[in-house]
């Protein structure tokens, strides 16, 4: 029976079920998380580019298009939330 | 920026956001399905598949001044990063002449950093400006 969850900021993603996880994924798993690391202030902020909405049409947004410009780059855990 | 496909920043801008703010959203909402953005930024939660608050000031050279970083369940306090950014471009115009002490706002006192002023920014600076 599916389970109820509650409505919260977080959002739960799946995985897999059982303890037949592959030993090199699990190592794999760790390397990457050895490579993620906080970006530096004062250094060069990494380019992207990015699909998104804005004023009723889907557009591309290259960061670096915006140099020149004051930017605010806000992350969040998704839309319909709460906060 | 987050997760959620165009589609889904459309519907959210539309069916609530444009109740909140007239005419909507007027800057763009960009999506970041995967977190290979979020990852490049460090602020991707890979367990929960979300991204965290991360808010990223970066100035017309494409240099970040600043950054913070918050769980979900609070939000954020959009008056200081303006204020954030009003003290970096204040800094920016003086050409770094001048800066920004604990509780600067426009309007407010700033320091120009220099020979005379070590050991002294006791007397132009007093505790209680660094708070509203």
């Amino acid at each position: 029976m599916p389970e109820e969850l509650s409505a919260g900021c977080a959002r739960p993603a799946g995985g897999p079920v059982g303890e037949n996880i592959d030993a090199s994924m699990e190592k794999n798993k760790d390397v990457r998380k050895e490579e993620m690391k906080m970006i530096q202030v004062g250094k060069k902020a990494p380019d992207f580019t990015a699909p998104g909405y804005h004023e009723g049409k889907f557009v591309n947004v290259k960061l670096s298009d915006y140099l020149g410009k004051w930017v605010i780059l806000c992350f969040y855990p998704g839309d319909f939330t709460f906060v | 920026m987050s997760i959620d496909t165009k589609f889904v920043h459309k519907m959210w801008n539309d069916q609530e956001l444009s109740k909140m703010v007239e005419g909507g959203i007027p800057f763009p909402m960009l999506s970041d399905a995967g977190g290979k953005v979020g990852t490049l930024y460090g602020i991707y939660d890979e367990d929960a598949g979300v991204e965290t608050r991360g808010r990223f000031i970066i100035d017309p050279d494409g240099i970040v001044q600043a950054y913070e970083v918050l769980t979900p369940p609070v939000g954020r306090n959009v008056s200081e990063a303006l204020r954030q950014i009003q003290g970096y471009q204040m800094v920016r115009e003086s050409k770094g002449t001048e800066a920004a002490p604990s509780g600067w706002r426009p309007g407010k006192m700033t320091l120009k950093p220099g020979v005379d002023l070590v050991g002294k920014v006791w007397t132009v600076w007093k505790t209680e400006m660094a708070f509203d």
